[in-house]
């Protein structure tokens, strides 16, 4: 592979953008967790709850931060690297990431701020309803983001004036059926990321002994909330494969390693695709099981990449694996999720050691599913940015040289770094220390400043109390 | 070659976004200010003090920039393209200044050992930022090459002496700025010791600015000599009245008026902000691109006005909000 400013522009996005989703997707789970438990707080008036909420609260002050932080570079990376998709594309996708961060600024202003640090301004009605507002603008940051992406998959709406796309019919880039799916999908996705998390966190502290009650809430009430909604992710996930299939042959045949045509197609469960031969090496394959996961009947003749001239194919290792994980962790979710349930309904569940440890080790498994589900989908999309209009080759910012990115790229690696471990270790010292007292006030935190919540009892600028 | 007339909305949005540049510049200047100022002033009280004034403001303030620059994408995305192209390592720089600033600011009062590294994170962020911001506004004035409505320089075309001297500029301007704004906010020996900054850092942007011309007029007259001030000599005015601000900030220092200083440098930040108005004008990518040939398309600027109606008020209405919650001098933190 011969670095060259497509190749390195491409390392460098997919650098950014996986530190950054990370933290959305966080975010929009736990504001949702934070309006759940807040709700149940307001119904069973346990107090229990406020603490759990409390806890998390800072958690979630802290997520954000970080994801508008690296969020801000997001803005910047169209332009920066891809300047000729930025001039093509402008005009439909500006207003959509405008509108995200709109959402996202109003949501700053308004509920945000009510919700870090108002609870003792308004009433416990007004707050539980900030809450919801709070979680609904996370919801529809992320709409706008999955707007755009599911244009660049599948654009709609859309008329070609002197070589840019122009909207011709705003609704159907909104709200189209493709984005009618993948939206749910990722919601569902931040959901359990979020759900998982709570839950080893709770398992976490029973293992260690400490904050019992709180962690027997947050592992109830996390196993409960994966157990619900794992099944219907698994089959928002199956509509999501088939608008793939429909719209984007070329990639639901590199997710299925499928190099021949078919008729009826086996599905390969598992293999090390070799791209340069066109076959799998190792290949453990099921006969007629890829009609059926395809088409619905065990018969049906089923694309494979020989159909699609070279240039038009993307890689297929990584949708290949990357789907593969995904579904994996989604399976891991089930399995650890509806088992717990079940311990839970026998009274078993604190005394399986060896299962609390598993739910602990499987706090990162909605991360990993969120970030291979995009690896899936955007390196699947190749060799288009959007697709079947615009080739990502030629989508490039024409004034960039190899140089240029190579000296970008290491700096976002070395910054990265830095940001990273500082903003994980204080994210980590939070949930080891767990729930506490009430939070002290923080000198001069804003709704704009969520960082500051990383530390509960000093002063941010080093003239507060001492711990 | 002015290219096609602006509609009603491109102007709507170019307006907004001129706004959105001015108010970021004053805002971020300022606690880009005290941090510059931050890396020269030696006790640890003294610091501490400095943070207290800006820590409900500085994030906020930030908030302006992504306005901008999510804004130029929305709506002027040729501009955004470009612009993005010509400084791939200004807005590098910019960001890396930026987050290491902001993570500074949260982290530092958490770790006794690494607090020097904050710290000096802290002050070489703040410079760095406006020095791109300045070195940026340099280099459009000389002009910026664009063919087929991409950039077609190199990345470090911008790296012209003219454009050293006004980020240069910049960094002594904002941290007039900062100076002033520690003035209105503190007292005692803190305000003593930013007063006693204000006339020299005056006299230093004065200098600056008199060199820029000075270079304009004798050695780089071709390039930026393309701006459009000298057919327009009524434009004269606001760099006259910038001057004039100048002055009066070091006057409202020697009056020790705890408000004039930061006032008057203001109203000298709006000045230069005009005459680059006057300069560019109906330029938005000096010399090439014209806010009507820039724009999207009405359809795309009618979509996200909506949005923009709604919501920037409310930003707005939320910035006067925390300044007034958080106006005042401080006193030992705001607890």
């Amino acid at each position: 592979m011969e670095l060259d400013p497509v190749i390195l522009s491409r390392i460098q996005f997919a650098f950014v953008i996986s530190f950054h989703i990370i933290f959305p997707a966080f975010t929009i789970g736990l504001a949702a967790w934070l309006a759940t438990i807040e709700g149940a707080r307001l119904v069973t008036g346990n107090a229990l709850y406020r603490r759990v909420f409390d806890f998390w609260l800072k958690v979630f002050a802290v997520s954000f931060g970080m994801g508008v932080v690296t969020g801000i570079v997001m803005a910047f990376q169209f332009g920066t690297n891809w300047g000729v998709l930025a001039v093509k594309s402008g005009a439909i996708q500006g207003p959509l990431l405008g509108y995200e961060g709109l959402t996202a600024f109003l949501l700053e202003a308004t509920f945000f701020g009510v919700m870090l640090l108002g609870r003792q301004r308004v009433s416990p009605r007004f707050y539980f309803f900030a809450c919801c507002m709070v979680s609904l603008g996370t919801m529809f940051s992320s709409f706008w983001i999955l707007a755009n992406n599911s244009w660049m998959q599948v654009p709609l709406g859309h008329t070609v004036v002197d070589g840019k796309f122009v909207p011709s019919d705003w609704m159907q880039i909104v709200l189209g059926p493709v984005q009618m799916v993948r939206w749910p999908h990722m919601l569902l996705a931040a959901f359990l990321t979020s759900a998982m998390c709570v839950a080893a966190t709770g398992a976490w502290y029973l293992l260690r002994k400490v904050h019992r009650d709180e962690g027997r809430v947050m592992l109830h009430w996390g196993l409960g909330l994966v157990a619900l909604l794992i099944p219907v992710q698994l089959y928002i996930g199956h509509l999501t494969g088939l608008y793939v299939l429909k719209h984007q042959p070329a990639k639901f045949a590199a997710i299925e390693a499928r190099w021949k045509n078919e008729q009826p197609a086996s599905e390969v469960l598992i293999a090390w695709p070799d791209e340069a031969n066109e076959r799998n090496l190792f290949a453990i394959t099921v006969p007629k099981l890829g009609s059926m996961i395809a088409s619905g009947n065990w018969n049906s003749a089923e694309v494979g990449l020989e159909s699609f001239p070279r240039e038009d194919r993307p890689p297929v290792l990584i949708p290949f694996f990357g789907f593969r994980i995904m579904v994996g962790m989604g399976l891991i979710m089930l399995a650890v999720s509806w088992f717990g349930n079940w311990l839970r309904w026998r009274g078993q569940l604190e005394g399986k050691r060896w299962f609390l440890w598993g739910t602990f080790l499987s706090f990162p498994t909605g991360f990993i599913a969120v970030l291979t589900g995009w690896y899936t989908a955007e390196v699947g999309r190749q060799p288009w940015v959007i697709y079947g209009l615009l080739r990502t080759k030629d989508a490039v910012t024409p004034s960039l040289t190899t140089g240029d990115v190579m000296f970008s790229l290491s700096g976002y690696v070395l910054v990265y770094a830095v940001v990273y471990s500082f903003g994980l270790y204080y994210i980590y010292k939070l949930l080891r220390d767990g729930p506490a007292g009430l939070a002290d006030a923080i000198p001069g935190a804003t709704a704009k400043r969520p960082m500051a919540f990383a530390g509960s009892s000093d002063s941010a600028t080093g003239t507060g109390r001492p711990p | 070659m002015n290219g096609p007339p602006p509609s009603d909305l491109a102007l709507f949005w170019a307006g907004v976004i001129a706004l959105a540049i001015m108010v970021y510049v004053i805002l971020d200047g300022f606690d880009l200010g005290v941090g510059i100022l931050f890396g020269t002033a030696s006790d640890d009280a003294q610091r501490a003090t400095m943070m207290d004034t800006i820590a409900p403001f500085w994030d906020g303030n930030e908030t302006w920039l992504v306005i901008v620059g999510a804004g130029l994408f929305a709506t002027f995305p040729a501009v955004y393209a470009v612009f993005m192209g010509a400084f791939y390592i200004p807005v590098l720089l910019l960001l890396f200044g930026l987050i290491f600033r902001g993570v500074a600011f949260e982290f530092r009062g958490r770790s006794q050992g690494m607090r020097w590294l904050w710290d000096w994170g802290f002050f070489l962020g703040s410079v760095v930022v406006a020095f791109v911001q300045g070195a940026a506004v340099g280099a459009m004035m000389r002009g910026i090459a664009v063919h087929d409505g991409q950039f077609a320089g190199s990345s470090f075309d911008w790296l012209h002496p003219f454009a050293l001297l006004t980020g240069i500029g910049l960094i002594f301007g904002y941290a007039l700025l900062g100076a002033g704004w520690i003035v209105v906010k503190s007292d005692g020996a803190m305000r003593d010791w930013a007063y006693a900054r204000i006339s020299w850092l005056a006299g230093i942007v004065f200098v600056i600015i008199a060199l820029a011309f000075v270079v304009v007029l004798g050695v780089d007259a071709g390039a930026v000599g393309q701006g459009k001030l000298g057919e327009r000599p009524w434009g004269w005015a606001f760099p006259l009245l910038g001057v004039l601000a100048l002055a009066a900030a070091v006057a409202g220092a020697r009056l020790r008026r705890d408000l004039l200083p930061f006032a008057c440098t203001v109203l000298f930040f709006l000045c230069a902000f005009m005459t680059l108005g006057v300069m560019f004008w109906p330029y938005m990518v000096p010399y090439a691109l014209t806010v009507g040939s820039a724009a999207a398309p009405d359809v795309s600027l009618q979509f996200l006005f909506y949005g923009g109606v709604v919501v920037l008020p409310v930003i707005a209405l939320y910035t006067v909000g925390v300044y007034w919650v958080f106006r005042g001098k401080v006193r030992g933190g705001y607890g």
